[in-house]
């Protein structure tokens, strides 16, 4: 066993691993170290060769590798470690960390702090149980962009997409300028999951339909996909019996939603919210176990890297703050608890005092489309903080920061967030 | 291609392969055809992967005698093909004071058989054997006898270990007719003719049509659909035995057990079809299993849900039992057929069963002094120690680049797979030779880095990688490629 020992160990080289490291590393963290599984940085972000990335973050428009490359330049250039081609396989509660490598073997790395940052995976058609044969030819989209924007090649010519989330519309786009034909996006849901500027740029600009309230209900074909069975849904998503119509297409895409991958996490005895499907933390985005961080898509599932990138300084932050000793308990903790209209909040809770500190970052997204709403925060039947938005849409997640005053104000132990406003 | 042999074995999946290997310890050039590009792809792929004690299979049939024969030659059969394997027990379990004398009844029937061990279980006792059993639960059958196995690492350790011993291994090659010559037959195949002295049919669900190539017509096999859940290995340590309700006339019921993985599986229900191909899940039938697993384990939902498949049951109604005879209409010819379950379970002892009756035909068998009963160790990188992992990575640093993360596969491993004798040529191959891809992102991580290590160990292109063998193409074509073809024309 080889054995090492760093200040900060990260876990994930995306924007989020980048990010959380360079500013731990900024504010004073030495000895930094970013373990990455693939053989490049940038996650995710190096499949994602359209552009519309760091509009918030640079002030303009950059393709996914761009951004990540901004982020692996300064890394490169702050005397930060960086293993590659390194899986990390466990996190102990004590903060050691089990990685394997070709060139160093078997690896135990004790951190004085851990930061999170393994992105997600994609769910796949198992865990959405679609009947039907087992063709080739039925691929999470997310795969197809890999075969297509890293290697070269197209994973079909006739293709249907399921799920309009952003992925699921990039993806309708990318296949249809590669050469593919793609016959329809279907959604199960009324709206769509994805921003509105991308069913605009990646659909209505190529005519290709988008079905609300459909889904897959048969795969059919032998070796490779032949065609699907396509239904109608009822307001509680099952299928109505009647309205089925077949298909044909040789692919079929699954852009069904992303699971953060919290499988270390959760064997680490990290404590995970099923709504979020990640770590539970508190606004410095520090998990249960002290000295262990989490941020970007392991933490929730993020629609924008702007977002992933000022949340993982946060958690950057906090770590350099934790290795200094610069945390103070609050007395009371207070939870933050999602209220009407609400699917989650980040953090789930505020525990801690830091001298200086202005606001906390809170994450949250909508249950459904909303407009001329108002995002409330009440402590107790008070309204303490309000903030206006014009449009609530599931598909984009809403940011707002709460003053370090108003928090300090806050009485009750449990502080509710909620949405009101008209439903769309 | 132009061959001959002195036996030909049609059908690549667990019988075919466990006769390929009982037959190679014996002096004979024998050859098996598999007309999918790999072993055990048929039945032997898609089943529930137990090898039952014994006590359900009427003590008046092949298979009640098969059975707990088969059961008993496995210790030993792990042991040189080192496949994973462990006798986990099962347990029969009552909800109802009536049903007691059912198991009872099972009880004898199973002793008729020669199981050991069988006692039933009343109580407390039983919620100490599995807890989370529905707590209307009265009384079990307990097998401990009853083992756990994954069948087609079985079935590529049968075939693996058949093809170090001589017996060529045929993929890709299907029977499609058969010419009876006075004392041999010529099998004539989609790649050229085969002269065999003797021909086993050992075809699954299409030893009917197999049989009918030299006018065998009175065996029909009908396919009976059996549908399944796999669930996540997080729930797999639930349940420590296989555990089946009381039987129904017509099934073993929705059967809940752990895999030899650590996953749990549930199901099969059963329907007939018309269709041999037809392996396809249907909504109700999957709603139906969960059902079914959840009164006998309440706490099941679909929430740990990873995938669902469908095996088919090549059923021959007539008796229901297996038909393991030479043929009295052509001389040289053995069927193996209408192997439902306990198929699997029976396995190895069908095997000797078929020695036998090929001794009596060829008039005795002489032993082959080089076979090698023992397959090389196939390394499993998850289940070495820190050290042995670190000692391999020192000596070959591919086993240091994990390749699937779910089910901790390295980049050795599925090259070896890859190489060994009847090696994976397809993702699905690798991934039932190295469950790379199995696990609970079912392979969206590893599916294309698996693609790539097909591409070089082969020397073929990135579009001819298969996920299943046939035309089961991943990639069609370079990115662009029609675009450009537009353009030019
Ligand atoms: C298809 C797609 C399109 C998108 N489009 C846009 C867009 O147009 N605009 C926009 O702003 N945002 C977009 N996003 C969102 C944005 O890219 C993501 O939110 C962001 O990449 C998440 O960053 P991350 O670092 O948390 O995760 P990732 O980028 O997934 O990085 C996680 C890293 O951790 C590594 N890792 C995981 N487990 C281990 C382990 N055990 N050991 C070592 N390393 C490990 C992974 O290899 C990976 O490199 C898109 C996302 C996707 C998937
Ligand atoms: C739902 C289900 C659950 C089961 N559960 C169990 C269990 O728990 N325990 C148990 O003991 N048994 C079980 N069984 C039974 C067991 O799976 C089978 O008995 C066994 O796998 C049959 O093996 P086989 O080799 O006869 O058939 P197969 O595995 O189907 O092999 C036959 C092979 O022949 C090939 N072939 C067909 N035609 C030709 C041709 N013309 N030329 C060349 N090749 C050809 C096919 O491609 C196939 O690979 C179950 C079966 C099912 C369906």
């Amino acid at each position: 066993m080889n054995r090492q020992s760093y200040d900060l160990v990260v876990v994930g080289g995306g924007p989020a691993g980048l990010a959380a490291a360079q500013e731990a590393y900024d504010q004073g963290v030495e000895e930094v170290l970013i373990i990455e599984r693939d053989f490049e940085l940038g996650g995710i972000l190096q499949q994602c060769i359209h552009n519309g990335f760091g509009l918030h973050h640079f002030k303009e428009e950059l393709t996914g590798p761009e951004y990540a490359q901004r982020f692996i330049e300064s890394v490169g250039s702050r005397g930060i470690d960086v293993k590659l081609n390194t899986m990390v396989l466990e996190v102990s509660p004590d903060k050691k960390i089990y990685a394997i490598n070709s060139e160093e073997g078997m690896l135990e790395i004790e951190a004085g702090a851990i930061i999170l940052a393994m992105g997600c995976r994609e769910r796949t058609r198992g865990a959405i149980a679609i009947p039907g044969s087992r063709p080739a030819g039925v691929i999470t989209a997310g795969a197809a962009q890999r075969y297509i924007n890293m290697e070269g090649y197209l994973p079909g010519k006739k293709v249907v997409i399921l799920g309009s989330g952003d992925i699921g519309l990039i993806m309708a786009r990318r296949m249809h300028l590669e050469g593919a034909e793609v016959e329809a996006v279907l959604e199960l849901m009324p709206f769509s999951g994805g921003l509105t500027r991308n069913i605009v740029q990646c659909l209505d600009d190529f005519d290709i339909p988008l079905r609300l309230s459909q889904t897959v209900t048969e795969i059919h074909g032998q070796e490779r996909l032949e065609a699907i069975t396509v239904s109608q849904v009822d307001e509680n998503l099952k299928p109505i019996a009647g309205t089925e119509y077949k298909i044909e297409c040789d692919t079929l895409l699954l852009s069904v939603g992303l699971i953060p991958e919290n499988e270390i996490s959760d064997e680490a005895g990290i404590r995970l919210n099923p709504r979020t499907g990640g770590p539970i933390v508190n606004e410095g985005r520090e998990t249960n176990i002290e000295g262990v961080f989490a941020c970007g898509n392991v933490l929730h599932v993020h629609d924008l890297v702007d977002y992933v990138t000022e949340e993982s300084k946060i958690a950057g932050k906090t770590a350099s703050e934790y290795l200094n000793n610069k945390i103070e308990k609050r007395e009371d903790e207070i939870e933050l608890i999602a209220g009407d209209n609400l699917s989650y909040i980040v953090p789930q809770k505020i525990t801690t005092k830091v001298k200086g500190r202005k606001r906390v970052d809170l994450y949250m997204r909508g249950k459904r489309p909303m407009k001329n709403a108002k995002v409330i925060i009440l402590d107790g039947d008070k309204e303490i903080f309000t903030k206006k938005e014009r449009f609530i849409k599931p598909a984009e997640m809403i940011s707002l920061a709460l003053p370090e005053k108003v928090i300090d104000k806050v009485t009750s132990k449990k502080v509710e967030v909620k949405i009101v406003g008209e439903v769309e | 291609m132009n061959k001959e042999a002195d036996l030909l074995i049609i059908g690549g999946g667990v019988v075919g392969t466990a006769i390929a290997r009982e037959l190679a310890k014996y002096k004979l050039d024998i050859t098996l055809i598999e007309k999918k590009s790999d072993v055990g792809s048929g039945v032997s792929k898609a089943n529930t992967g137990l090898i039952h004690a014994g006590f359900n299979a009427e003590a008046s049939k092949i298979k009640g005698r098969l059975n707990v024969e088969g059961n008993k030659m496995y210790d030993q059969l792990k042991e040189e093909l080192k496949f994973p394997f462990e006798r986990r027990g099962a347990l029969v379990v009552a909800q109802d004071e009536d049903d007691i004398p059912r198991l009872e009844s099972i009880l004898e029937n199973g002793k008729k058989n020669g199981v050991p061990d069988l006692e039933i279980i009343k109580g407390e006792k039983l919620f100490e054997l599995e807890a989370d059993l529905n707590p209307d639960s009265v009384a079990a059958l307990y097998a401990p006898t009853a083992a756990i196995v994954c069948p087609y690492e079985l079935t590529v350790a049968l075939a693996e270990n058949a093809a170090v011993n001589g017996v060529e291994v045929l993929l890709n090659t299907a029977a499609k007719s058969i010419e009876v010559k006075k004392d041999h037959k010529v099998v004539y195949t989609n790649r050229g003719q085969i002269k065999a002295k003797v021909v086993i049919n050992a075809a699954g669900l299409y030893a009917d049509e197999v049989a009918k190539m030299v006018g065998i017509d009175d065996i029909d096999i009908t396919p009976r659909k059996g549908e399944y859940h796999v669930y996540d290995k997080k729930l797999g340590s639930q349940i420590n035995h296989t555990i089946f309700p009381v039987p129904t006339g017509v099934s073993k019921g929705i059967v809940v057990t752990p895999t030899v993985d650590g996953n749990l599986l549930v199901g099969p229900n059963a329907q007939e079809i018309d269709d041999k191909t037809d392996i396809s899940t249907t909504s109700q039938g999957l709603e139906n299993i969960l059902q079914g697993a959840k009164k006998t384990l309440p706490k099941l939902s679909r929430r740990g849900v990873i995938n669902q498949f469908t095996g088919l049951r090549p059923a021959y109604k007539e008796t229901g039992d297996f038909i393991i005879e030479a043929s009295d209409k052509v001389d040289g010819f053995i069927n193996v057929a209408g192997i439902q379950s306990p198929g699997l379970s029976s396995a190895p002892a069908i095997a000797k069963m078929v020695r036998e009756i090929l001794a009596e035909i060829l008039g005795g068998l002489e032993a082959n002094k080089d076979f090698n009963p023992y397959r090389q160790e196939v390394v499993r990188f998850r289940e070495l120690s820190v050290q042995e992992q670190a000692k391999l990575i020192k000596e070959d640093p591919r086993y240091g680049e994990v390749i699937c993360r779910c089910e901790m596969v390295t980049k050795g491993e599925i090259i070896d797979s890859i190489n060994r004798p009847v090696g994976a040529n397809s993702v699905r191959a690798v991934r039932r030779r190295t469950r790379a891809g199995m696990g609970r992102c079912q392979g969206g991580f590893c599916g294309p880095r698996v693609v790539d290590i097909l591409v070089k160990e082969l020397g073929i292109d990135h579009t001819e990688v298969t996920e299943d063998g046939g035309d089961s193409r991943i990639l069609l074509e370079r990115a662009k490629e029609s675009l450009l073809k537009e353009v030019s024309e």
